[in-house]
């Protein structure tokens, strides 16, 4: 039986890395995976995992749900439940490359699914929402069956192992993305298993990311109060709920959502404009409970680009590069160099400053 | 002797380091390993490529020399020796440091000389070349930090918080830090004629690393920080 989240402490670690382009040219995942090579002490082996933007140009219209689960049982159950509110249109085992590093693998699925419009209708939702609800239903509700990764032409990549093996292990130099995140786990605190790698995704927003989350009872609090579940036995995942909250149901921007999770300090805040004083003074009021505090780095990925977000007292390290039309991001420069080797342009994002990177209109 | 490390773990590469009966060696291909020199003693060792974190940890008594960026935890808890960084240098640089120098031609990161501190005729000393990022000196308890602000960014010379908890040693700004916020526990003042002639030996020592004149760069006003106050140990998350 796999100890709780409160019943076992391990210290921590983790190491994040992306790479995006924006002219949205799509390159495989070889450069991402070999990023995480010179990282890998940052990673005890207890979770690894990617995710990748633009990999499915031919089901783009599509969500594309990956699906872990335990049994075919499981599997059976889930997929009864999701006939009843999608068609299903295709239905798939992920390719992967066995190999003794990684072990006890689930059964590991890729759904393409399009909502019913009738029950759009009767629910009188759109249906992204009718997404998020059912997510949260199988992952809260459905034992054994976990989807990971629920966005349109994008997918996470995840299981108990070192990245770089990870990454092998899904075969991930056979897809093309025009954005790579990635992530490998020295879980704190609470155990490693396949659901608890990073990215965390809701939709097309996954999270990666490095630190440990003081004020996660309080946002989990929050959040869950607008029928998000947090299941997974982690911190993470709330960021990516409370990502989601922000941008898409609360409809702000990046940089208002970055100030609302590494809000500046009030004396900050006193030394900018009025304008500026007004906004962020503003955010602080509306949303205080969803201030993320204590250490973290991390790398929000979206269609059509991503985001990266040190904590403001910047408790966790990270890298951002920038050569021709390619942004990279990561824990350690020497990760970076190994993507790009003779790179000019490098420099340390401050604590709370977001570095937000876009794919130029229209080239995803 | 000159050892191509890119194909190395950190553990063989600092075996290989303490094995060898050479006193100068070179790394080649250097991508992220750490602690690389921990410890040493009387070695000089040059660096190509990027050394991981941790650079020259707990060093007795080495020479290290970087051709390139330094990432975190440069020199941490280092008790003597020189750390040399042709380049910028990430979080946390000098933390704990307790003895040797480290010179930074670029900038530092966050956290730079964190709780450095100093007993009797150990004295750390840090000297930064270029702009310091936040929490600059954060709990620094003894030693000199000395940040020069060469570099032409639009940049303060050191960002928020500088010198929270400061409670010992000396901080040197080569600026009249107008608009900069040091918090109630520490004292900033134009440095007199005196104090930097205190520190003048270590400017000429990074411009002979790093070229430029002490003449040219000492002809600037400096502020010092030190601590006073009756609650030295006041700072900002804890009020006691």
């Amino acid at each position: 039986m796999i100890p709780l989240e409160g019943q076992v402490r391990i210290p921590s670690g983790c190491a994040v890395s992306a790479m995006i382009s924006k002219d949205g040219k799509r390159l495989n995942g070889e450069s991402i995976i070999e990023s995480m090579v010179p990282m890998h002490d940052r990673s005890n082996g207890l979770g690894g995992g990617f995710a990748a933007y633009g990999i499915y140009p031919e089901y783009r219209d599509f969500y594309a749900f990956h699906i872990f689960f335990n049994d075919t049982q499981c599997q059976k159950e889930c997929m009864n439940l999701l006939k009843e509110y999608f068609e299903i249109v295709q239905d798939e085992h992920i390719k992967v490359r066995k190999m003794p590093q990684i072990t006890d693998e689930p059964i590991i699925r890729r759904v393409f699914v399009s909502p019913m419009q009738s029950v759009l209708r009767h629910l009188q939702i759109d249906e992204k929402e009718l997404v998020v609800r059912i997510v949260n239903r199988i992952n809260a509700g459905l034992n054994g069956s976990y989807v990971f990764s629920c966005g349109k032409n994008m997918g996470a990549f995840k299981a108990v192992g070192f990245p770089e093996d990870v990454g092998r292990y899904y075969r991930l130099e056979e897809y093309e993305a025009y954005s790579w995140t990635a992530h490998g786990r020295y879980p704190t605190n609470t155990p490693g298993w396949w659901g608890g790698a990073h990215p965390f995704c809701m939709l097309d927003y996954s999270i990666v990311h490095n630190g440990e989350i003081s004020s996660y009872d309080a946002n989990r609090r929050f959040i869950e109060m607008y029928g998000y579940k947090c299941t997974l036995q982690t911190d993470t995942e709330v960021i990516t709920y409370i990502a989601d909250y922000l941008l898409r149901r609360q409809g702000l921007t990046l940089e208002e959502t970055a100030s609302v999770i590494a809000a500046p300090f009030w004396t900050t805040i006193d030394s900018k404009s009025e304008q500026e004083k007004n906004t962020y003074t503003y955010l602080r009021n509306m949303f205080p409970s969803l201030l993320v505090t204590g250490p973290f780095s991390i790398i929000l990925g979206f269609n059509g680009g991503l985001m990266a977000l040190n904590d403001r007292l910047k408790l966790r390290s990270m890298v951002v590069g920038e050569q021709d039309d390619m942004v990279y991001i990561a824990s350690e420069e020497a990760a970076i160099r190994v993507m790009a080797p003779d790179i000019q342009k490098i420099w340390s994002p401050a604590g709370g400053e977001p570095v937000i990177v876009k794919v130029k209109e229209g080239a995803f | 002797m000159e050892m191509d490390v890119s194909q190395l773990g950190f553990q063989e590469l600092n075996n290989e380091l303490r094995a060898s009966a050479d006193e100068n060696i070179t790394l080649k291909g250097c991508i992220g390993q750490r602690f690389i020199g921990a410890g040493m003693s009387g070695k000089n060792i040059s660096i190509y490529g990027i050394a991981g974190n941790a650079l020259g940890a707990y060093l007795n008594g080495s020479v290290i020399e970087s051709f390139g960026n330094a990432q975190d935890a440069v020199g941490d808890t280092m008790n003597e020796g020189r750390i040399i960084v042709h380049g910028n240098i990430g979080d946390a640089a000098g933390y704990a440091m307790r003895g040797g120098k480290i010179f930074v031609q670029g900038d530092a990161g966050y956290r730079a000389g964190i709780h450095m501190k100093e007993y009797q005729e150990k004295v750390p000393v840090m000297v930064i070349g270029g702009k310091a990022g936040s929490f600059l000196g954060e709990y620094q308890a003894g030693g000199n930090i000395i940040v020069l602000g060469l570099n032409q960014d639009e940049r303060a010379i050191v960002s928020n918080f500088p010198c929270y908890g400061m409670h010992g040693g000396k901080l040197f700004l080569r600026s009249e830090c107008e608009g900069i916020h040091f918090p109630h526990q520490v004292s900033h003042r134009p440095a007199t004629s005196e104090e930097l002639q205190e520190i003048r030996v270590h400017v000429e020592e990074y411009c002979q690393y790093f070229g430029g004149s002490a003449d040219e760069i000492m002809n600037a006003a400096f502020t010092i920080v030190t601590p006073d106050g009756k609650n030295p140990y006041k700072q900002m998350y804890v009020a006691n």
